[in-house]
């Protein structure tokens, strides 16, 4: 059950991960590009900035991230490699 | 020193490095030959993960394409960077968990199937020798257009290079020459760009001053949309790909292709750990943001300055052809850069309409290469350059070779039709089957078939269409059984080779294509290029409809898969 129950909190960080991952991306650099380049940063229009910046320190961003909390959660339930 | 000495003398001393390094890292192994022995540290391994993804591709064509599409060019940026992504959180843990040599060999051990493994290796070997094609052009061009030598002698010179290390090395000898080769890439691809933002916008970091201000006050973007809308071209930071579908479906289909990429998913083999195989995901990316996130800045300015030396905002004192600068004349030698004088006023005028417009080719992928002699850089930092780009395709041309290499000799040779091969023999084949890809790929090298530059459509619409549903299923689903994933990877390859083959020409021959190459034909607007997301879909689909009607998984295969969500076992 334990190994269920780890698996369970993996798929639950992936989801949150895999949003932003979807959000910065396909929402703010793709869908929502318009009216975010109303909004401007430095000489970056928001939406242009996102899909050729943001996204990508995002994703570096996203999967240190999960790294450190998988390895929070390999040890919580006892998984993690010694 | 001259231009040719100096690109002479630093590609020489890059490729001794490559050869000491080859020596120092024998393979003696099959585990070494395969996954360089299991144990490379992880910022190590994703360095030379890096190495292995930044081809040619990335190196020389991505910042000429975003220079020509402007926000358009987005979908490379953010497509070939958040695979990586998925790769660290769906599939990178479990396979290095589960402890195969090649990705065949997993999907043969989870779908208990040597039918899943050959059709995996179909699959793995159509997508890597489509992409080492590319490489060895680009290894012959580069070394024709910057050593002066013919194409040939540098394809040659390319190859033996490759077959040495490689050959000898394994996955062992290429890891080390690739963490060599993505310092000499990164230090090309950067110093050129620094140069050129602090000239433009006094801030020498690339992505900073891509969205700074310019001397005259103006911001760099917003100078460059005002420059080429005055000349009659779209707006850069607005001008979109076809629509936002098109994008959307592009991007995601290169995010899927990239994580189904059998040379990349190899890398994540050589670590020691399942908690190093996630870390190393992060490195790799780090290393490849550092270009990624330069490539914007060295489009945008390398089109801004592309523009002004050769148009004025008097036309009438637009750059003469008779005074072209010497970068111009060299590479209108090579056929890649034409001029017509159409109005016959012996001046040059570079606009969006496509009558008026007297540049009738610039190749979009000059613009790496041409940017500094552009910007008017030092002879060294060109040769640089020159180093830089031969690197980006020898360690990727490494990796995808060893990827073919190992699917024939461990997965055709070893897991279907001779499982009592020694070790010894086994490795011995596995050089043989190199030097036969070695030679493959070299023969198109000298004979670059037309459709080389289509067929990458082709791989990554493989690799996203039944690799990836097909690992991913493998991990995140236990009930998934062989006719599932059998039937799923079958139909997402056939619906996207049937979309490719339709639009692009049956095998590429363009005059078989039955339903045109235009958009109006296309599925919802969506490019054949980028179809590889839809052919995933349907993998998906196919797979669990097929599931739901066939006999259950064995109960050891599902315990190899809680087996292989862990860790360790507690």
């Amino acid at each position: 059950m334990t190994n269920n129950n780890y698996w369970k909190a993996n798929i639950a960080l992936i989801i949150k991960c895999l949003t932003i991952w979807f959000v910065v991306s396909y929402l703010f650099g793709i869908v929502f590009v318009d009216a975010l380049n109303t909004i401007k940063l430095g000489g970056y229009k928001l939406g242009f900035w996102f899909a050729q910046q943001g996204s990508i320190y995002t994703f570096v961003i996203l999967i240190f991230y999960y790294a450190k909390s998988m390895g929070k959660i390999d040890k919580e339930f006892g998984v993690d490699e010694k | 020193m001259d231009l040719q000495t100096l690109t002479f003398l630093f590609v020489g001393a890059t490729f001794a490095i490559y050869i000491g390094i080859a020596f120092w890292a024998r393979a003696g192994s099959t585990s070494e030959f395969y996954v360089a022995g299991g144990g490379i540290h992880p910022v190590a391994n994703g360095m030379a993960t890096a190495a292995d993804w930044m081809s040619a591709a990335s190196f020389i064509s991505m910042a000429g394409l975003i220079a020509f599409y402007g926000y358009g060019g987005s979908v490379f940026l953010m497509g070939w960077t958040g695979g990586y992504v998925l790769l660290a959180m769906l599939l990178a843990p479990y396979l290095r968990k589960h402890g195969s040599f090649t990705v065949p060999e997993f999907i043969s051990d989870r779908y208990y199937s040597k039918t899943a493994r050959v059709v995996a290796v179909i699959c793995l070997i159509i997508a890597s020798v489509t992409y080492v094609i590319g490489q060895m052009k680009g290894i012959g061009v580069a070394f024709s257009r910057f050593l002066e030598v013919d194409y040939s002698t540098g394809l040659v010179t390319g190859m033996v290079i490759v077959a040495f290390y490689a050959v000898m090395g394994g996955m062992k000898g290429i890891t080390y020459t690739q963490i060599a080769q993505y310092v000499i890439m990164i230090i090309a691809y950067t110093i050129p760009a620094i140069f050129i933002s602090f000239m433009l916008t006094g801030n020498p970091i690339p992505q900073l001053g891509l969205g700074s201000e310019m001397a005259d006050g103006t911001y760099l973007l917003d100078k460059l949309d005002q420059v080429v809308m005055q000349l009659g071209f779209a707006e850069y930071t607005t001008q979109a790909r076809l629509s936002a579908t098109n994008m959307f479906v592009y991007t995601l289909s290169l995010m899927i292709g990239t994580a189904g990429l059998p040379h990349v998913i190899m890398r994540f083999f050589t670590v020691k750990s399942v908690k190093a195989a996630r870390e190393s995901a992060g490195w790799a990316l780090v290393f490849i943001a550092i270009l990624y996130t330069t490539a914007p800045a060295v489009a945008a300015m390398a089109r801004l300055n592309l523009m002004t030396t050769i148009d004025q905002p008097n036309a009438e004192q637009n750059l003469a052809y008779a005074d072209r600068p010497a970068w111009f004349k060299n590479w209108e030698k090579t056929g890649l850069l034409k001029f017509e004088d159409k109005n016959n006023d012996g001046l040059i005028s570079y606009v969006g309409d496509k009558k008026a417009n007297e540049m009738v080719k610039v190749d979009r992928d000059i613009m790496v290469l041409a940017n500094p002699e552009i910007a008017g850089l030092p002879n060294w930092v060109i040769a640089i350059v020159a180093a830089g780009g031969l690197a980006a395709a020898l360690s990727t041309a490494a990796g995808l070779l060893l990827a073919i290499a190992s699917s024939i000799s461990h997965d055709l040779l070893k897991g279907v039709w001779r499982p009592n091969i020694s070790e010894k023999e086994e490795l011995k084949y596995s050089r043989l089957s190199m030097i036969g890809a070695i030679l493959i790929a070299g023969y198109y090298g000298f004979n670059p078939p037309d459709f080389a530059a289509g067929t990458v459509a082709l791989a990554f619409g493989l690799a996203a269409s039944s690799i990836f549903p097909a690992l991913m299923m493998g991990i995140f689903s236990k009930k998934m059984n062989k006719e599932g994933a059998i039937a799923g990877m079958l139909s997402g390859i056939g619906i996207t080779l049937l979309y490719v083959f339709q639009h692009k020409g049956i095998m590429f021959v363009k005059s078989t294509s039955f339903l045109g190459d235009m958009d109006p034909n296309w599925f919802l607007g969506i490019e054949p290029n980028a179809f590889g997301a839809i052919g995933a879909v349907v993998n998906f689909a196919v797979a669990f409809f097929v599931m739901s009607r066939t006999a259950k998984v064995p109960a050891e295969v599902e315990q190899m898969v809680e087996n292989i969500r862990v860790p360790a076992s507690n």
